[in-house]
């Protein structure tokens, strides 16, 4: 047997672009494609880096690009988006070291605010695409892609999905290729996008997409694979396999590269089938693609949102639903929540209390719109809670209740800081709670600016968020510890009543990031007068027992206390740890 | 070989993602394509979690359909209860009767599902009190080893290849706490005595 190791698609790619001899890697965190540079940072000879958000991430690889430098910039789907600016206009410049780009999509939305499609980016953009559908493709793929990148004189993107990019399989290694950067050479002719310049790189771009397009058509990567006739499919990705697995007679188009399309290939597969259809997840982009080329493709019955499964595609081409068991009706849901001993606890508790309408953003803080702590108004992007807190200020605020903005420490560096910014300039009055924990939690604990930390380990010089909001102009900065809840709301009470924009450093580190020492607490059922203070927190230690009292699973209580201070009867108190109950009892 | 596919199933933190990369090791250990599936990222905040692992001669698809799961392993019981229906008819069912109750629950805005262990009982539902019989390991945080110690029963490796990809993938200071629950795991679902 060959030595083959089991790797997940993300790590595949960070070994492909390892092997490609990649020198730069750059990206921000984001589901489901984290995972990347946390293992490339693992292998020698390469540069990763955390940007504040992947737009600079996308800029920092076109400059070590244009030092001849391969390099690697990772996203999930929505950084793209905010990375799409420098995109746009690499596609004209091209590169002098390859660039690939790695951009994971959430299909479902399992850790996502919305569903996109990032293969067409690929076609707005004029960038090629290759989209693997296992860890070894994932791994060969993006080695390839940076070759691409070089011969073709274009940005590269590797797209996958969820299910490629968290999904292991076993993968055969190669050698790094060792590469030695040529000296630094003037071209402005080909990266300074004046308008001159950019109408010849435009004129340009034509002629290497021809050449690229001939390319795809002789990559092997894209093949046919003939079986019954009657029926070809094409897919790509994830569901290929879905298609390999639930349609076992079918013929099948295996595409691999995504853009260009090698439309002689397709045609060619189509006059040898009977029917073609074409399964793929999301938007429709093969299939308009396919028709364009005056092919008919049928839609098999799929829904165009969320995820497939081998038998909802087998069910969509006429197979019959197995035996199956009855599910079991009536289960509570279980939706994600605050861990127990969350800084952020504290501080929904407090917005609460003071009736705050919040605009909220994107991080583990979001589940404080969850009941019971129903403590947030709006989540639309990353960065979005102080322009929006401005906003509803200019559409006449909320009556009576006070426009809170609560914003992660990492989302205030990817895009808050703009924000805030404007929110000065404009002289609205909108109070910002930067919620500090001291990592970028939600997507799994990475650094940022704020920490003091690079991926790579080193210390850096930690961003001062008060001093990074005084400079932006707003007076009125104070800083509390989200622990002490009467501060926390007297803090918060003196911020939104003061006249001008006014931020509130709410700063705990993430209660993950160091195991607590602190024992469990208790409740003293006797004291206890149900009153529901302590449930509202929303703690995964506390519920409410069969007699109505609270109780505490010492398991899962990690002693932070916020508890006992929202306890007017001081009816919570030391306990004892997990095991020695169970064994007691 | 046609394929087999396992589903372990629980709460964000319980340790499935470990099991999961076990299985999917002691599998490619024994020679065979192996795929692994999960979904980390929110839901690992406490929400409902789920790793598949699939193995045979090829493997397509990382994903397995619902009513195609082999063995179905629930680390927690309204987690057994809400991916049943994945279980194929004759499917293996072990399951650690212990409820982890989800937050509408603890809140009391929701009631606790009641009579779940009657009604898994009744699909042929093997349980295994992995968290009290981890505790008696010496380690409460190997609950999910002797899941795999019960799961390893029914799957065709050798106890051998277990014990040392268990070793190899467990942080060193747990080693022994571990193979201590995977045999407990293993005499959980009837194996008689260390093989
Ligand atoms: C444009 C964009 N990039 C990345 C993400 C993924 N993402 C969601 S929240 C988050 C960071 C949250 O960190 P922080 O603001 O510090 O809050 P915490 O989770 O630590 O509470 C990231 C990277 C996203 N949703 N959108
Ligand atoms: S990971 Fe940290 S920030 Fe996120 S919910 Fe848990 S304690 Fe809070």
């Amino acid at each position: 047997m060959v030595d083959r190791t089991l790797l997940s698609g993300n790590e595949a790619v960070a070994r492909g672009a390892w092997e490609a001899g990649v020198r730069v890697g750059v990206g921000y965190p984001g589901t489901p494609s984290t995972e990347v540079l946390e293992a490339l940072v693992q292998l020698p000879g390469v540069r990763a880096e955390w940007a504040p958000n992947e737009k600079v991430a996308l800029e920092v690889a076109a400059g070590a690009s244009l030092g001849g430098a391969r390099s690697l910039v990772t996203m999930k789907h929505v950084g793209l988006n905010v990375a799409a600016d420098p995109l746009f206009t690499l596609a004209y410049t091209g590169v002098t070291g390859g660039l690939v780009l790695l951009v994971a999509d959430d299909p479902g939305m399992h850790s996502s605010q919305n569903e996109q499609d990032t293969r067409n980016y690929a076609a707005f953009a004029r960038v090629p695409l290759l989209e693997p559908a296992d860890s070894q493709e994932a791994l060969e793929f993006t080695r390839l892609a940076f070759e691409i990148s070089e011969r073709f004189d274009v940005p590269v993107i590797v797209r996958s999905t969820i299910r490629i990019a968290h999904s292991k399989g076993l993968v055969s290694f190669g050698p790094r290729e060792e590469r030695t950067i040529a000296s630094f050479e003037s071209q402005p002719g080909k990266y300074v996008m004046l308008p001159g310049n950019a109408k010849k790189r435009r004129v340009d771009l034509d002629p290497r997409f021809a050449a690229l397009t001939e390319f795809a058509e002789s990559l092997d990567l894209n093949r046919m694979e003939m079986s019954d006739p009657a029926l070809g499919v094409i897919a790509a990705g994830v569901t290929y396999q879905y298609v390999r697995e639930a349609l076992p007679e079918a013929s099948v188009l295996k595409l691999s590269m995504l853009n260009p399309l090698p439309a002689r290939l397709v045609q060619d597969f189509a006059s040898r089938v009977g029917r073609v259809a074409v399964v793929e997840e999301i938007d429709p982009y093969l299939t308009s693609r396919v028709r364009q080329l005056g092919i008919a493709v049928e839609e098999p019955p799929l829904q165009r949102m969320g995820e497939y499964t081998p038998r909802m595609v087998a069910e969509a081409f006429g197979a019959r639903p197995p035996a199956a068991r009855e599910p079991l009706e009536g289960l509570p849901p279980r939706p994600p929540m605050l861990c127990p001993g969350c800084p952020h606890r504290g501080v929904f508790r407090a917005l609460r209390e003071m009736g705050a309408v919040v605009t909220g953003d994107i991080g583990c803080y979001t589940l404080g719109a969850l009941p019971p702590l129903s403590a947030m108004d709006s989540c639309l992007c990353m960065g979005a809670s102080i322009g929006m807190a401005h906003g509803l200020e200019l559409a006449g605020g909320a009556g009576e209740r006070p426009v809170v903005a609560v914003i992660g420490d990492s989302t205030f560096a990817h895009s808050g800081l703009t924000g805030l910014m404007n929110a000065v300039y404009n002289g609205s009055s909108a109070t910002t709670i930067v919620l500090d924990n001291r990592i970028t939690a939600m997507t799994g604990h990475q650094e940022n600016p704020f920490t003091g930390r690079t991926l790579m380990g080193e210390p850096a010089p930690e961003m001062d968020v008060e001093a990074v909001c005084r400079g932006l102009g707003v007076e009125h900065v104070l800083v509390v510890d989200p622990a002490n809840l009467k501060r926390t709301e007297r803090a918060l009470r003196e911020a939104v009543e003061h006249e001008g924009p006014s931020v509130v450093v709410a700063r705990r580190p993430c209660a993950l990031l160091e195991k607590s020492d602190k024992r469990p607490l208790a409740v003293d059922e006797d004291r206890c007068t149900s009153c529901g203070a302590c449930i509202a927190l929303g703690c995964p230690a506390l519920s409410v027992s069969a007699s109505g009292k609270a109780v505490i699973d010492a398991e899962t209580c990690v002693g932070c206390a916020l508890c006992a201070g929202v306890c007017a009867e001081r009816a919570i108190r030391a306990g004892v740890e997990a095991c020695e109950a169970g064994e007691s009892a | 070989m046609r394929t087999t596919s396992v589903l372990l199933v629980g709460v964000g933190g319980q340790g499935t993602i470990l099991a999961g990369d076990v299985l999917a090791k002691v599998a490619a250990a024994a020679g065979l394509d192996v795929k692994l599936s999960e979904v980390h990222g929110m839901s690992q905040r406490g929400g409902s979690v789920d790793t598949m692992v699939r193995f045979g001669e090829r493997v397509f698809s990382p994903v397995v359909s619902s009513g195609e799961v082999d063995h179905l392993v629930a680390f927690e019981i309204t987690e057994a209860a809400r991916w049943l229906a994945y279980l194929r008819p004759g499917g293996r069912l072990l399951v650690d009767p212990r409820m982890i109750a989800p937050l509408p629950v603890l809140t009391g805005a929701l009631p606790a599902p009641a009579g779940l262990e009657a009604a898994l009982e009744a699909e042929g539902a093997l349980f295994v009190d992995a968290g009290k019989i981890a505790c008696r390991a010496g380690s409460p945080r190997s609950a999910n080893v002797v899941l795999l110690g019960a799961l390893s029963v029914g799957l065709p490796f050798s106890a051998s290849v277990w014990r040392e990809v268990i070793a190899a993938r467990v942080p060193p200071k747990t080693v022994d706490a571990n193979l201590a629950a995977f045999e407990l795991g293993r005499r959980a679902a009837g194996e008689g005595g260390a093989a």
